[in-house]
């Protein structure tokens, strides 16, 4: 299947709304609305500037930070292009929530047994063929579903041809390796706040974690090796030592030479 | 236990059982929100920033020692090696709790087992934790098989021992750096004088000098309160090592924030810039520059005022990269719970609880009986 995604076109959206409700129905949350992302809230949309609004969900990466940096890989990044969080592995630790670059999962830290909670692009849906829930309300066509590739050309397209309209910059196209989820804007993203971290590299974050990690097996390999040699140099010198000093007691006492 | 402070101290050590009962209580019938201060933006806080981020850190000695004694086989330090080994392993045990307490599913803390991820740092640094607290286990079960007699399960660990510590010596290495390198994935979270992509080798660095400093408390406090402890000599020996060693994380510091061009943030007055400037001094400068004078390096109180220092600074370091250095890209302010904190105060209590009865009831503190043996003998027990 090809890989799927987002195109969030802030130019187009209303504050509405109607995918905030969409999600919470989809996925069984409570229906009033909230202002931030949380664990009840896999989407929200924001008033950032007058009259502009920027819809907030997992930016589903091309190469996602949450999925290298869990432990128990409770994350996937599917084929399809969901990112999608296996609760039952998960154990908490948190490491995903602090290390997203866009500060997308969210904690249940009011519960006894707590979970993760995020958009995961209605993966079983896409998997059926059929589009989220949050792009199939979204009255305006703010928010759409479609093959990534595709939806880059049209985002393309877009800027092309209404140049004075769109700053020209795809958000989401580069950063940290690409995400499935890309925004279109008329206002320079730095001044939008999250997700937009201008900041951000074009590398893809697990390969700064990586360089470190690649370094496991040769540090084994090596470490092992050199404290073995050590040792056997430690040891041949005390045994050495050992023999030197039973041999001197020896001549002392049978007062011979050192030759026999 | 028999001096007068006693009734004092137990009154203190009883009130933090008592608190820490009712925390644990707290934060396992109502979850982490109850007993803590971490949010959705704040994920990270004293639980892991100082149970165990810090005290894997702390827990170092041990793996220091044993590289001494087991590899480069240099007999003086041998007294140092018990209580630096239960200082070890109580110290990664306590880990292991602090670990149950801040994992939302902690009796899903078995999972690195069967799911794995080698490209997750927290991955590696699991396995790592739970080998090591193994090792540091059979290490330390030589003094309890000698306690109870065992002595052919006692000859077992003793012809493993020199693997068990090559072994030790590794994961050490490993995973106290890999807890630097948990941070290198935010690189745009960290505040830029703590991020670094020599994060992982300033924290090894760090965390032998910790280790150090910690040996040479323990020993002082050990005599303090226990009557036992380790001679002078070699807690000096220990500091010249030390010297080199602050000598030498001082100075890539420096040039590691002079090749990223923010040696010139150490003068800003950010929040942020003091409090690595306090802690560089605390850690690294203060402690150096003490120990370069001779009758500090040579006196007990010198050597132990020093170590409090390497400590403290270490402590306040881990609990910056941890937890300060996210703070301002994280939207928020994060000052830990009363109740964060008292599990902590109670972790620590009952370490020192712990070491204190392993102290007086175990042959942990053994110089006095091993000095008069003579070089044969001391090779002979190896
Ligand atoms: S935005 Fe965060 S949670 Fe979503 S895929 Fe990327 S790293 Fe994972
Ligand atoms: S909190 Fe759960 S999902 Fe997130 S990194 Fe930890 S184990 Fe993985
Ligand atoms: S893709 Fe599904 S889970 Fe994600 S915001 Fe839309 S409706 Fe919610």
């Amino acid at each position: 299947m090809a890989k799927m995604g987002i195109l969030i076109d802030t130019t187009k959206c209303i504050g509405c709304g109607a995918c905030e409700k969409a999600c919470k129905m989809r996925n069984g949350l409570p229906l009033d609305l909230e202002n931030n992302l949380s664990a009840t809230a896999y989407t929200v949309v924001q008033e950032r500037l007058p009259g502009t609004y920027v819809r907030r969900m997992c930016m589903h990466c091309q190469n996602p930070t949450c999925v290298s940096v869990c432990p128990v890989g409770a994350f996937t990044k599917t084929a399809a292009g969901p990112v999608t969080y296996d609760k039952n592995k998960c154990i908490g630790c948190r490491y995903c929530m602090y290390s997203c670059p866009f500060s997308v999962p969210k904690y249940q830290w009011d519960r006894v047994v707590p979970y993760i909670q995020k958009c995961y692009m209605c993966a079983d849906r896409v998997a059926e063929g059929s589009e989220p829930a949050c792009t199939a309300a979204c009255p305006t066509g703010a928010s759409i579903f479609g093959d990534r590739d595709q939806l880059i050309e049209e985002a393309q397209k877009r800027i092309k041809d209404n140049p004075h309209t769109y700053v020209d910059r795809l958000y989401g196209l580069e950063e940290v390796g690409g995400t499935s989820v890309l925004y279109l804007s008329n206002v320079p993203f730095e001044k939008l706040g999250e997700p937009f971290n201008i900041n951000l590299p074009d590398k893809p974050l697990p390969v700064y974690t990586w360089a470190a990690l690649e370094k496991v097996p040769t540090i084994v390999v090596v470490g092992g090796v050199v404290l073995t040699g050590i040792w056997w140099i430690t040891s041949r010198r005390d045994e050495v030592k050992k023999y030197e000093i039973k041999h001197k007691e020896q001549k002392k006492l049978t007062g011979k030479g050192d030759k026999p | 236990m028999e001096l007068p402070k006693v009734t004092f101290w137990r009154i203190v050590i009883a009130a933090i059982t008592m608190l820490g009962v009712y925390y644990t209580v707290l934060r396992y019938t109502k979850g982490l929100g109850a007993v803590t201060n971490l949010s959705n933006k704040y994920p990270w806080g004293l639980w892991v920033g100082f149970d165990v981020v810090t005290g894997v850190g702390l827990a170092a000695g041990a793996f220091i020692i044993a590289l001494t004694v087991y590899i480069f086989r240099i007999d003086e330090y041998k007294p140092i090696l018990r209580p630096a080994i239960l200082t070890g392993f109580l110290g990664y045990s306590l880990v292991a709790v602090g670990l149950l307490y801040d994992l939302g599913k902690w009796f899903d803390v078995w999972h690195p087992i069967v799911f794995w991820n080698p490209h997750s740092v927290m991955f590696e640094v699991a396995w790592c934790v739970m080998l090591y607290l193994t090792v540091l286990g059979l290490e330390f079960s030589t003094v309890v098989f000698e306690r109870l007699k065992l002595h052919r399960l006692n000859h077992l660990i003793h012809i493993l021992i020199i693997p068990l510590s090559i072994l030790g010596v590794i994961l050490s290495t490993l995973h106290q750096s890999s807890l630097g390198s948990l941070f290198l994935i935010v690189p745009t979270k960290l505040y830029a004088l703590w991020y670094s992509p020599y994060l992982p080798l300033f924290f090894f660095i760090s965390a032998v000098s910790v280790g150090l400093a910690m040996v040479t408390m323990e020993s002082f406090l050990s005599m303090r309160f226990l009557g036992k402890g380790i001679e002078l000599n070699l807690l000096n020996g220990l500091a010249r090592v030390n010297v080199l060693v602050m000598a030498f994380y001082l100075t890539i510091k420096i040039l590691d924030m002079a090749g990223r061009g923010v040696l010139g943030d150490i003068f800003s007055t950010r929040f942020e810039s003091i409090m690595f400037d306090i802690e560089t001094l605390v850690q690294v400068v203060i402690p150096f520059f003490l120990l370069l004078i001779p009758a500090v390096r040579t006196s007990a109180k010198g050597l132990f005022v020093t170590s409090l220092f390497v400590v403290i600074g270490f402590i306040m370091n881990r609990l910056d990269v941890a937890i300060t250095g996210v703070e301002a890209s994280s939207g928020t302010t994060y000052f830990p719970a009363f109740g964060e904190v008292m599990i902590s105060v109670f972790l620590v209590t009952m370490g020192f609880l712990a070491f204190a009865y392993a102290a007086k009831y175990l042959n942990v503190f053994v110089h006095v009986e091993e000095k008069e043996e003579g070089p044969v003998e001391i090779i002979h027990d190896v």
